[in-house]
Order: structure tokens, then C-alpha cells, then sequence
């Protein structure tokens, strides 16, 4: 096996990394640092490790690094900072939806590839979002009425 | 039947400022922002990668070990085995606490010698420059097994000539309880039921497996960062690698779960053996697999009831044996079994009561604890035997439950009087009251059942453990308060409940409260996160210290205002005159003040539960523990007849917390819990096959998903009547104990026909719908008692 050199845009930064071509992008993202990104299984079994790539969620243990390459990659702390948090990020915070929080950054990306493509989800289509993010902390409630606070504030926030 | 809510008695619970409200916890923007750095994400420059060579095989006699071509690779830098570590042995528990004597030999060795006793348990210990080194070094090592029989089931592990796990026998812990006059009991009967129940292993499955990260220092003190529920493993630790106690340095992160799975010593050994032996930092994670192999699993029991009853439905006397599987070592089972002992005939006053428990050893996986520790277990059986009572003496299932509740000043199954509120029949008909009518079904071949649970749970260590907690509570001099405190957040909210004590006690806002927490050198040790203690330990702790802290602030403001200490108070960060609150002055004045005088500004506080001693162990009769939290959970399912499936349609958890610090939290607590006891009942099982778990990973060991639970409505009791601060009880286990029990009298409900062994899956209803077919209850025995009924 022989490196290679792959371009991981990250959060908007860019990263030019030399990688054995059998690396996750889960690992790749933590060893530049993302470790946000969370593993619970390497096997696609628990959504901690989901990131947006070019806007889709995907569980980042699943994805070999290069094939990432060129991609626009959104972890958690890309959509926001303690300073500036995010809606949905900050719609956690509020709803009690972190408990351990080591599933928190895999749901808030579930939630944003949600919210992106359907505003004002049901409860069975935000359920049937998170579905393949494990927590074992919360039942789901608090999660669920996160995300659904979230949908409130942003459509406030959009003026509808 | 339709239910309405008991009225509840009146109490007045203080109005607060902090405390009681559902703020933000302290901790939620860190962890919803990735900002939070979990034990895992932390790496050290010039770090070694570790990795752990386990047994394959549950019982053998290891005839050779050879880890030369592991250590020759290139790039490998340390290898471990038992020979390097004379007899180092793991023990969780607190030296010098207990009292206890643990049973000489049946203690987990850190690497297995010359004997190995469960699949899974390690042998080798690898520290290579990369981790791709460290892997290639796993397949390096040559062993070979020489195999010896096995046990695998702990009733076959009791019976003589079973092969010996431990010598000289396999009973790891056994434990009576002797209360009354049982012959008497059951003499007076009109009918005796009996029923054995039966629970499966199950794995904590925290989605954060486990993981650390170790370096010795210039005082050569070993550092380990760890996720871990006890920090007080330390001491353990320094023992089974030979240095000091001062030595080891534990610095807890912020857990991602726990449940009683990071109570035990779990990668921290293995990192400080590295570590002091390449004197390099090391890093070890277990992947989801290894974790599943490597840490306890819950306990599996059965459980069998004999209980007399009146045709009314009060209980007479009550025979309850029970056997707990205690797989390869020792671990937490003597007290698992002793909680479970306990807790056997539940929130019921039983006058007339013989328990017998004995855990078993086998070369199973090693079991310890597991949210509600072994009373869970213990109340699976006794509610599932109250609702077959019920149905043999036609009796509702509140009704038989209603002549038997436990009352304040009533006594348990070892005669502790019990103190606090008793808001059983308060909390069963709220949950009922909630869940409202059945659901109509969409078909015939679906049956919707209801059911319920009630139970009582400790909260608190035993209290011939003499448990103690410290917290050092100080105001800064421009008016922030800060906490050190050694306690352990397992995601719960610990950390946070301190914080709003400390702000309700000094009259600030909870973004001025700063905490340091989980570690064993800088903060005061706090004890473990287990036993849902640490809201009453710590809590207390920190509740006395800010105390110390606001008394001595009021001193000085008394001075200033010429009012007496108790007519001033604090709140929003002042200090004021209640009657005149325009009189008035910033904390951060006062505390210059203090500060001026030399007066204290800080204070550490030591909190001790009551101290008892052993009991006689030929009854256990006597005080245990510290107080019981109790409240009830019921569900409704539908059950697909010809499939076998079955859905949760609602789910209502009812509980009386004493107060609830952040009611938010307690609702995460409700939800979250129940969810556990929810997947215990219909999902959830580490099958374990001749030693071998059959179900490695997350792929096959199934918890629940957001698509197969409802979410659980969670009613909240306040009676303030707990030994916690402000007049809290506990609820972090109790929340799980009374779900489980719940589904599976909802199913028996829809089914008319129990099926007494947890999980409920598809194919055992199918089962169960058969054998119904020929016989009505399966399981369940009932006799009349018109002779003298002394079976006993
Ligand atoms: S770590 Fe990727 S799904 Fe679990
Ligand atoms: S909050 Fe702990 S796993 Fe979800």
C-alpha cells in the first residue's frame, strides 16, 4: 500500500494530508483534530461519527478518506462555537437534549441534514433522521423536542 | 378499569431561586458545540499506542506463551505479561470502607497466568509506536490453550462435580434474609402462587467506549486521563502495579455514559502498567468490540417466588430464592446479590419473609454492575408476581398492590424503618391516570395490553460502607463562586446539580459558578458515581460548604447593616437587608470585606451518610441503607399475534424525587432510564453461548433507536422528604428499575399468557401463543392452601 495525497476540506480549511488508502475518514478527521467527531463502533452501527459531506450526512467510519478528497466536509464544530452556537446546537443546549453528549455531535448533524432539506419536520420524519444515531442516555425525548425547537426558531429567525 | 390520580398530600416546599428551576446545565452548550474533550480525544507528544492480546478460549490452562516475535517487530516497544507483574490483582472496592471480607481468590488477575477463566480475558499487554504496530504485534503472539471443562450455567455451576472456577466451590456470595414467622405466614394463606422469573445478561452499550490516556510526570507520578465512574480506583491501582498510593494520579473526564459499566478498573490498569514500564505516554481505546468483550455485563438472575396470600390479596409470607450468575471473577457480585437480596419483595410489607440469593461463579463473561444493581433484577420478578397474584385471586392489579404497599414508618425485608414519604399509591395512579384508555386494536390479530410496576430503590451506598463525600465551595473576591469537587459525571447532570446548589446557597446565577471536578489529586475525593449517590453525598457536601461560606459572608454583612445574619439575605450576586432591600451591596464588596478582616471566603466540607455495622448475616436484619426513592412506570403495547412483534404504543414513568434540583434534568433522568428498562424488556440480550458472546457488536447487540420507543411521559412528585439537599431523593437508577417489569405485564395483559423470561422477543410470544393453546398460565403455579399450607 502506498500513501496518498488527498485534499479534506474541512469546516472551510483546507487540508493536504499523504494517507495509506485504507484510512477512515473518521480517522483522518480526528488526527487533524476534529475530534468532535466522535467513534462509537467503526462498523456504521451508531451515527457518532456523522459528518455533512457536500451536505449529506454520512457516518464518517464508513467513508474511506479519499474518497472524501475535493468534498466539502461539515463536522459539528463547524456550524458553530460556544461564542456563536448554532440554532440547532444552541436548541440542545436548551431542550436538556446532551446528556453524556457523546452522541450530540452525530445528532446535531443528522438534525442540520434534516432541517436543510424539510424546515418543518413531523415527529416521524425527525425520528426516521436520527434513527441511525444511537443514544443511550436520553430515550430520544429531549432530542426529539430539540430538533423540533430548533424547526421554531428557525423558521422565526427566516421571518415565516 | 379506569384509574384516578391518589390526591397527594400537602406539603410546602420552600420557593427557591436556583434550585427547582429547568435551567440550561452547565455543561450543555460545551457538549452540543463539540467543544467538550472526552478521554478518548486526548493524545501526548512521543505517545505509544497499546493494545490488549485476550483469550480466546473460556476455560483453559494456558501451556504456552510465547511474546518473543511480538516483541521483535520493529516498532513495538513494551510487552506485558503476568510474569512481568507479579500477582497483581484487581479489586473495586474501597480498601479499609467496606468492612467487608472479600472471598480470598475469585479477585480478576490484571493479565491471566496460567489459567484462563472467560473469553475475553486478557493476557498480554502490547505499547507500539503507531497502532497499526501495535495490531500487527496482537497476531504475533503464540499461545497455546490446553482446554478445561467449563461452566456455563450457574444453576449447573451449583450442582456438585461441576467443574470449580475458584476453588474450593463455586458459590461466590450468598445471603439470607430471616423476618418473622414464615411457617406462620404461610399457614394462615388461603392461596400460595409460584413463579420463577428469569433475566437476561445485558451490556451498557455507553456509546462512548472505553479509553485513556497515561504519562508519568517529573515527580514520577503516574497521570492517567481516563473516563471512569470511580477516581478512587487509585488506590487499586497503585497496589496492583507496586508504587504508592500518591503515586497515581487519576484525572476523570466527562463520561459518555457509564451505567455502572466504568465502575469497575477498566483501561487505567493497563495504561499505568505501560506507561511506568516505557515511562512514554500511552494511549489505549477499545473498539466497540473489545469493549463488549472486556467490561461486565449485568447480571443475569433467577428468580423464583412463593408467596401466601388472603383472598384480599395481602400478602401472608413470602419464600424467594435466587441465583445470579457472577461469570469468570468476583467483581461488585457479593453486593449486586445483597442489593438484590434486599430489594426481592419490594415496596411490599411483608411480615413473614425468607430470602435466599447465591451467586454462582462460571467461565460466563464477568458481571458487576449495571443501573439499579440487581434490584432492577430483584423487580422484574416481584411486580411480574404481583400482577400473576392478582390474576389467580381475580383481583385488580392496584388493588392487590394497594393492600400491600409500604407505608412511612413501616419496616423492609431487613426491618429498616422507613422515613421518608411512601408515595407508592400516588405514583401508580398517576402513571395509570396517564396512559388512559386502551387503544383501540387496528386488527384482530393485534392485542393492546397495559401494565405497570411499582418499586423501591435505595439511594446511597450500604451503609456499613461509611460512605463519605467532600466538596470545597469558595467565592472569589469579584463575587464568582467556585467548586472543587471529585465527583465523576457520567452525563446525568452530577456536575450540574452541585453548581445550582452552590448558586441557590450564595444567591447567585448558575453562569457564576465554576466547577473542578473528577480528580483524584486536585479536587476532594467526592467517592464514586454509582449507587445514585452523588446528588445526596455530594450534594450535601457542597450544600454544607456554601453554607460554611454564607454564614461567614452574613457575619460580615451583619456588621455593616447593624441587622442581625438572619434578617439579610442573598440573591442575584447581592447581599440586602430583607426588609429594606434597597440596603444592599455586591458580593464581590463583601467579599473584599472578608478578604480585609482575614475572615474565610472558602470552606471544605466532609459529608458522611449514617454509619451502621455489618449485620448478622443469618438474617440481615438492621438499617442498610440511607433512604428509598419509590414511584412506578406503566406502559401499553400492542402485540402482533402472528408475527409475534411487539410495539410500544406509550410509556408514562411516575416517581417521587424528594425535590427536583433541575427538573429538566430529572426528566432526561424519567426518559432516559426507562429507555434502558424499556430494551431490557423487549430487545436487549448479550448471548452467550458455551463462554462465547454471540453478539460482538453493536450490529447484533441491539438498543433501542429513536423508531422503537415512545417517548415516556415523566411525572414528576416532589414530597421533599429525601436525606438529600433541600429534601431531594435519587433518581438516576430508579428511573430504569420500574419499565422493565411494566412490559412484560403489559404483554401478559394483551397475551393473558407471561412469558417469564426477559427479553420478550418475537419468537418467544409465538411460543408462549402456542403453549397457551393447550394449557392457560404457563409458569405460574397455584395452589389452595386447605391443609396447614407449610410447605415452607
Ligand atoms: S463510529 Fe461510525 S457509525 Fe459508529
Ligand atoms: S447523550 Fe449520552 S449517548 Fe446520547
Amino acid at each position: 500500500m502506498q500513501p496518498k495525497v488527498v485534499t479534506l476540506n474541512v469546516n472551510g480549511r483546507q487540508h493536504y494530508v499523504a494517507l495509506m488508502p485504507n484510512v477512515t475518514l473518521l480517522h483522518a478527521l480526528r488526527d487533524l483534530g476534529y475530534t468532535d467527531v466522535k467513534s462509537g463502533c467503526e462498523k456504521g452501527d451508531c451515527g457518532a461519527c456523522a459528518v455533512l459531506l457536500n451536505g449529506a450526512p454520512v457516518n464518517s467510519c464508513l467513508v474511506l478518506a479519499w474518497q472524501a478528497d475535493g468534498a466539502e466536509i461539515v463536522t459539528n464544530v463547524g456550524l458553530g462555537t460556544m461564542d456563536r452556537p448554532h440554532v440547532i446546537q444552541e436548541a440542545f443546549a436548551d431542550a436538556g437534549a446532551a446528556q453524556c453528549g457523546y452522541c450530540t455531535p452525530g445528532m446535531v448533524i443528522s438534525a442540520k441534514a434534516l432541517l436543510d432539506r424539510c424546515p418543518h419536520p413531523t415527529e416521524a420524519e425527525i425520528r426516521e433522521a436520527i434513527a441511525g444515531n444511537l443514544c443511550r442516555c436520553t430515550g430520544y425525548g429531549q432530542i426529539i423536542e430539540a430538533v423540533q425547537l430548533a424547526a421554531e426558531r428557525m423558521s422565526e429567525g427566516s421571518g415565516e | 378499569m379506569k384509574y384516578t390520580a391518589k390526591p397527594l398530600p400537602k406539603v410546602e416546599l420552600p420557593e427557591l431561586r436556583q434550585v427547582g428551576k429547568p435551567l440550561r446545565r452547565v455543561d450543555a452548550l460545551g457538549k452540543t458545540t463539540g467543544t467538550t474533550v472526552y478521554s478518548g480525544d486526548f493524545t501526548m507528544p512521543n505517545m505509544l499506542h497499546a493494545k490488549v492480546f485476550r483469550s480466546r478460549e473460556p476455560s483453559a490452562r494456558i501451556k504456552r506463551l510465547d511474546v518473543s516475535r511480538a516483541r521483535a517487530l520493529p516498532g513495538v516497544v513494551c510487552v506485558l505479561t503476568a510474569a512481568d507483574l507479579p500477582d497483581a490483582r484487581l479489586v473495586t472496592d474501597m480498601p479499609g470502607q467496606t468492612g467487608q471480607k472479600r472471598r480470598a481468590g475469585s479477585d480478576a488477575p490484571v493479565l491471566a497466568s496460567d489459567v484462563v477463566r472467560f473469553a475475553g480475558e486478557p493476557i498480554a499487554l502490547i505499547a507500539a509506536e503507531t497502532l497499526a504496530v501495535a495490531e500487527q504485534a496482537l497476531d504475533l503472539v503464540e499461545i497455546e490453550y490446553e482446554p478445561l471443562p467449563g461452566v456455563f450455567d450457574p444453576l449447573a455451576a451449583l450442582q456438585p462435580g461441576a467443574p470449580v472456577v475458584h476453588e474450593p466451590d463455586n458459590v461466590v456470595a450468598r445471603w439470607k434474609i430471616r423476618k418473622g414467622d414464615v411457617k406462620a405466614g404461610f399457614a394462615v394463606a388461603d392461596v400460595v402462587v409460584e413463579n420463577t422469573f428469569r433475566v437476561p445478561f445485558i451490556d451498557h452499550a455507553y456509546i462512548e467506549p472505553e479509553s485513556g490516556v497515561a504519562w508519568m510526570d517529573g515527580q514520577d507520578v503516574i497521570n492517567i486521563r481516563v473516563c471512569t465512574q470511580v477516581v478512587e480506583h487509585f488506590r487499586s491501582i497503585a497496589r496492583a502495579v507496586g508504587v504508592p498510593h500518591n503515586k497515581i494520579h487519576i484525572q476523570g473526564t466527562l463520561l459518555g455514559g457509564g451505567f455502572g459499566g466504568k465502575e469497575d478498573i477498566t483501561v487505567e490498569i493497563f495504561l499505568a502498567l505501560l506507561a511506568k514500564h516505557t515511562r512514554r505516554p500511552v494511549r489505549l481505546e477499545y473498539t466497540r468490540e473489545e469493549s463488549i468483550l472486556a467490561h461486565s455485563k449485568r447480571h443475569p438472575f433467577i428468580i423464583t417466588h412463593r408467596t401466601g396470600v388472603k383472598r384480599n390479596g395481602r400478602i401472608t409470607a413470602a419464600e424467594i430464592k435466587m441465583v445470579s450468575d457472577s461469570g469468570a471473577y468476583l467483581y461488585l457480585s457479593p453486593y449486586v446479590l445483597l442489593y438484590a437480596t434486599i430489594a426481592a419483595s419490594g415496596p411490599y410489607r411483608v411480615d413473614h419473609l425468607k430470602v435466599d440469593s447465591v451467586s454462582a461463579a462460571t467461565n460466563n463473561p464477568f458481571t458487576s454492575a449495571f443501573r439499579g444493581f440487581g434490584a432492577a433484577q430483584a423487580a422484574v420478578a416481584y411486580e411480574q408476581q404481583m400482577d400473576e397474584i392478582a390474576k389467580v385471586l381475580g383481583l385488580d392489579p392496584l388493588e392487590v398492590r394497594c393492600v400491600n404497599y409500604l407505608k412511612t414508618g413501616d419496616r423492609n425485608a431487613t426491618g429498616q424503618e422507613i422515613k421518608s414519604a411512601v408515595w407508592l399509591e400516588e405514583a401508580a395512579t398517576r402513571a395509570l391516570e396517564a396512559l388512559g384508555e386502551k387503544t383501540p386494536a387496528p386488527s384482530d390479530a393485534v392485542k393492546i395490553g397495559q401494565g405497570f410496576a411499582s418499586y423501591l430503590q435505595s439511594y446511597g451506598r450500604i451503609t456499613w460502607f461509611h460512605d463519605t463525600s467532600r466538596a470545597w465551595v469558595g467565592l472569589e473576591l469579584d463575587g464568582s463562586v467556585v467548586i472543587r469537587c471529585g465527583v465523576p459525571d457520567l452525563g446525568a447532570g452530577q456536575i450540574n446539580s452541585l453548581c445550582q446548589i452552590a448558586a441557590e446557597v450564595l444567591g447567585v446565577g448558575l453562569d457564576d459558578v465554576t466547577i473542578y471536578s473528577t480528580d483524584s489529586a486536585l479536587t476532594p475525593l467526592a467517592g464514586t458515581t454509582t449507587a445514585t449517590r452523588q446528588l445526596y453525598m455530594s450534594g450535601n457536601a457542597v450544600f454544607h460548604a456554601a453554607g460554611a461560606v454564607r454564614e461567614s459572608l452574613l457575619e460580615r454583612a451583619s456588621k455593616h447593616f447593624e441587622e442581625p445574619p438572619d434578617g439579610l439575605d442573598l440573591a442575584e450576586g447581592r447581599v440586602f437587608v430583607k426588609d429594606d432591600p434597597e440596603q444592599s451591596l455586591p458580593l464581590s464588596e463583601l467579599a473584599a470585606m472578608c478578604a480585609a478582616g482575614g475572615l474565610p471566603l472558602a470552606n471544605l466540607y466532609l459529608f458522611k451518610a449514617p454509619f451502621t455495622s455489618t449485620l448478622d448475616p443469618e438474617g440481615l436484619q438492621g438499617d442498610v441503607f440511607p433512604d428509598f426513592t419509590f414511584g412506578a412506570h406503566a406502559v401499553e403495547v400492542a402485540v402482533d399475534t402472528e408475527t409475534g412483534e411487539i410495539t410500544l404504543l406509550k410509556s408514562v414513568g411516575c416517581h417521587d424525587v424528594g425535590r427536583a434540583i433541575n427538573p429538566a434534568a430529572v426528566v432526561g433522568q424519567i426518559q432516559g432510564g426507562s429507555a434502558q428498562g424499556l430494551g431490557y424488556a423487549l430487545m436487549e440480550e448479550v448471548i452467550v453461548e458455551e463462554g462465547i458472546i454471540r453478539t460482538p457488536s453493536l450490529a447484533e447487540y441491539l438498543i433501542p433507536t429513536a423508531m422503537d420507543l415512545p417517548v415516556t411521559q415523566a411525572i414528576i412528585l416532589e414530597s421533599g422528604s429525601g436525606v438529600g439537599p433541600f429534601g431531594a431523593k435519587g433518581i438516576g437508577e430508579p428511573s430504569l428499575t420500574p419499565a422493565a417489569p411494566a412490559v412484560a405485564n403489559a404483554v401478559a395483559d394483551a397475551l393473558g399468557v407471561r412469558i417469564p423470561d426477559l427479553p420478550l422477543t418475537p419468537d418467544k410470544v409465538l411460543a408462549a401463543l402456542d403453549r397457551a393453546a393447550g394449557r392457560e398460565a404457563v409458569g405460574a403455579a397455584a395452589c389452595e392452601t386447605d391443609d396447614d399450607g407449610s410447605e415452607a
